[in-house]
């Protein structure tokens, strides 16, 4: 396919784009729950699959046929689930005793609206008030024990222990910028999402929504076992902490920036991306002039951390949509940001054939 | 030996990055192996023989990878920070000196301590290679160096920086040109991310699927003034491992390596470390399981950018696994 093909093929981010968005954001999915935002996977990509299905851990796995043979099977993947709340201890009158799933700053409970359950039932993170509370106190966090969850006695019967429960905050634009819950990573969900329906000609797209990435990459292991593709992409969203720094200073900790485009893996705690997969995603951006950045190598990590060590090994990168204050009530991305995903990724994808792992790595 | 040991201590290769020294070790083996593949995660497996009557499929696994630091960030006075690939401790770093893959050379310099009797925190250093701007820093986020000793022979005792597990691969690729008329199957693995958690290993064992598993790596000794507690010492000759911090030999395999020593007259120990572990966990829980041991070259200061072997122990470890894998191994 010819660039100028390839740039005119690559998926918009319209205002049906970010209505999705804003639907996938607003689910509930905390990891082992995903049903919510299955649901809404199965409904979008359907049409489009040529082949569907509902794995055991409930990863939803989408083969799309490519238009060439022998085409190489390129696995994508992007996790469902996000992080939050289960209740696990009724203490009465609408009181829970809850635990955190996945990464969450006990700092950031305090004070929280939250919706629990597959109804969406609204509770809060109650704190004793600032009148009642001595200096000493306030100086430290408030452990998770010393915390619940406040429904009211109004519903009852409606919750259980067992239930998941996530921030309450409800998607919004603000401007250049997405701002909602839960957007690592339906930001890459929703990547996904466009991809199925728009996936380039040349490769047999394997794409995976995955499970349970937030508390231990599980999903995508049995998904990559059972797709057992060539190489793998994975699509997620890694926190920008580029903020000034106020003794003026350079910010040398920033990890991405915002409006700084896609952020291409080299080291996180899980995996050592395949070299031959950051040149191909360098080359193509270059070649397409679309921004991109590296995220500063260190902690963290992807799907890709558990696919590439499936089998034979899954030469395998990640790719990822900046966003301020991750893993808290809100994330901030930028739109470009994801655009520039967006057509990182579908030229990548466009312009990969198996001379790109042809070497040695 | 020392000449081989010398020239594989000396490339640079951490774990992701193991592009050269896996071609100093092919140009090593080409001569000796029947088939030579490269995987997906950059594993150089060899395979000599064919299963005969008796014989097992049978994986030896060395790890190339060794220790290393990858740039986070360059800043504008031409300072690289810095992350660690693998179980870089701080106390190690500082004055150290650092060698990319490009070649440039760097030393690790450190902000002023409140108090000097402290530690530098790994995000409290930086990597120095002579510039002054980033743009003329001859490195960029992303690049990876290894530290930067040279190979010292000091008679029986030899030091460098990674020994662990260069001198296993010397010992692997040793056997490989020793080993005649062997019953088995052998696949030798010169092994990539071992330092990052067994990485390679891991989808080596699965494609190889082995009836056995064997890996060769270094372990830490007892011998030094009030060191640990540990019945391995330097020079008492190669260590069997019965645990480690993450596998059990098999007492199988362990009884199979003792008796072999005892039968050719070769001085060993038995291994029992605390921390850590080796390729051999990763086979030993790959597919459905198997049987693994193996075979440690004791050394001191591991993961310090000065490691102690002793040559003898090297020698004797290459004559133990050529022993081992020359005749049928009894596993009932």
């Amino acid at each position: 396919m010819k660039n100028n093909e390839i740039l005119s093929q690559i998926p918009e981010i319209g205002e049906e784009q970010i209505k999705l968005l804003e639907k996938l954001s607003n689910a509930v999915s905390v990891s082992g729950d995903e049903s919510e935002v299955r649901n809404i996977v199965m409904e979008e990509a359907k049409e489009f699959a040529d082949n569907i299905r509902v794995d055991a851990l409930g990863n939803v796995l989408v083969t799309k046929k490519a238009k060439v043979d022998d085409p190489v099977r390129v696995m994508i993947a992007a996790h469902m689930d996000e992080v939050g709340f289960m209740l696990v201890d009724d203490e009465g009158e609408g009181l829970f005793k809850f635990e955190i799933v996945g990464g969450i700053d006990n700092r950031q409970l305090v004070g929280k609206p939250v919706l629990v359950g597959k109804e969406k039932l609204p509770g809060v993170i109650g704190a004793k008030p600032i009148h009642l509370t001595t200096a000493d106190e306030r100086k430290n966090p408030i452990p998770l024990d010393s915390l619940r969850i406040d429904m009211g006695p109004g519903n009852l019967k409606k919750c259980k222990v067992g239930d998941r429960a996530t921030f309450a905050t409800r998607f919004e634009t603000w401007g250049p910028s997405l701002v909602g819950k839960a957007l690592d990573d339906r930001l890459g969900v929703a990547t996904l999402i466009e991809l199925v329906k728009h996936a380039p000609e040349n490769i047999e797209l394997l794409a995976a929504f995955t499970v349970q990435e937030e508390n231990g990459l599980r999903g995508a292991r049995i998904a990559a076992y059972s797709m057992n593709p060539e190489v793998a992409f994975v699509l997620d969203s890694t926190p920008a902490n580029d903020l000034p720094v106020w003794d003026e200073e350079e910010n040398g900790r920033y990890n991405v920036k915002l409006n700084h485009g896609p952020a291409i893996y080299r080291l996180d705690a899980a995996t050592l991306s395949d070299p031959r997969l950051i040149d191909h995603l360098v080359k193509v951006g270059d070649e397409f002039k679309i921004p991109y950045q590296f995220r500063q190598p260190g902690k963290g990590g992807t799907d890709a951390g558990a696919i590439h060590k499936q089998r034979g090994g899954i030469p395998s990168v990640s790719i990822s949509v900046p966003g301020r204050y991750a893993h808290t009530a809100v994330l901030i991305a930028r739109k470009a940001d994801w655009e520039n995903t967006m057509k990182l990724i579908f030229a990548s994808l466009a312009k990969f054939n198996r001379d790109v792992l042809s070497v040695d790595r | 030996m020392k000449s081989l040991i010398k020239k594989l201590v000396e490339t640079v290769g951490p774990s992701g990055y193991e592009l050269k020294i896996r071609e100093v070790v092919r140009a090593e083996v080409e001569k000796y192996a029947d088939e030579i593949s490269v995987d997906a995660m950059g594993n150089l497996i060899v395979k000599k023989g064919e299963k005969k009557e008796g014989g097992l499929k049978v994986m030896l696994s060395a790890h190339i990878d060794e220790i290393g630091v990858m740039v986070t960030h360059v800043d504008k006075n031409g300072f690289a920070r810095f992350t660690t690939i693998g179980g870089v401790r701080p106390h190690t770093c500082y004055g150290s000196r650092v060698r990319f893959l490009n070649g440039t050379a760097g030393v690790i310099g450190g902000e002023r301590l409140d108090d000097a009797n402290h530690v530098h925190a790994i995000e409290a250093m930086y990597i120095d290679v002579g510039a002054s701007s980033v743009e003329d820093c001859p490195v960029k986020i992303g690049d990876v160096a290894a530290f930067d000793r040279p190979f010292e022979d000091l008679g029986n005792r030899l030091i460098s920086k990674a020994m662990d597990d260069r001198v296993c691969a010397a010992v692997l690729i040793e056997t490989l040109k020793n080993v005649k008329n062997s019953p088995h199957e052998l696949y030798f693995v010169f092994s990539t991310q071992e330092e990052v958690g067994l990485r390679g290993a891991t989808t080596a064992a699965y494609a190889i699927d082995p009836d056995l598993g064997i890996a060769s790596d270094v372990t830490m000794t007892g011998d030094t003034p009030r060191g640990m507690k540990m019945d391995v010492a330097l020079g008492k000759g190669p260590a069997i491992k019965v645990k480690d911090g993450g596998m059990l030999a098999d007492p199988k395999v362990v009884d199979a390596m003792v008796q072999c020593a005892q039968k050719h007259e070769i001085p060993y120990q038995l291994e029992v470390l605390l921390g850590g572990t080796t390729d051999a966990k990763a086979m030993q829980i790959s597919r459905a399981g198997m049987p693994a041991g193996c075979v440690s070259v004791p050394t001191r200061y591991v993961h310090t950018p000065s490691e102690m072997v002793d040559i003898n122990d090297l020698n004797n470890a290459v004559k133990l696994l050529t022993a081992l894998i020359s005749e049928p191994i009894n596993l009932a």
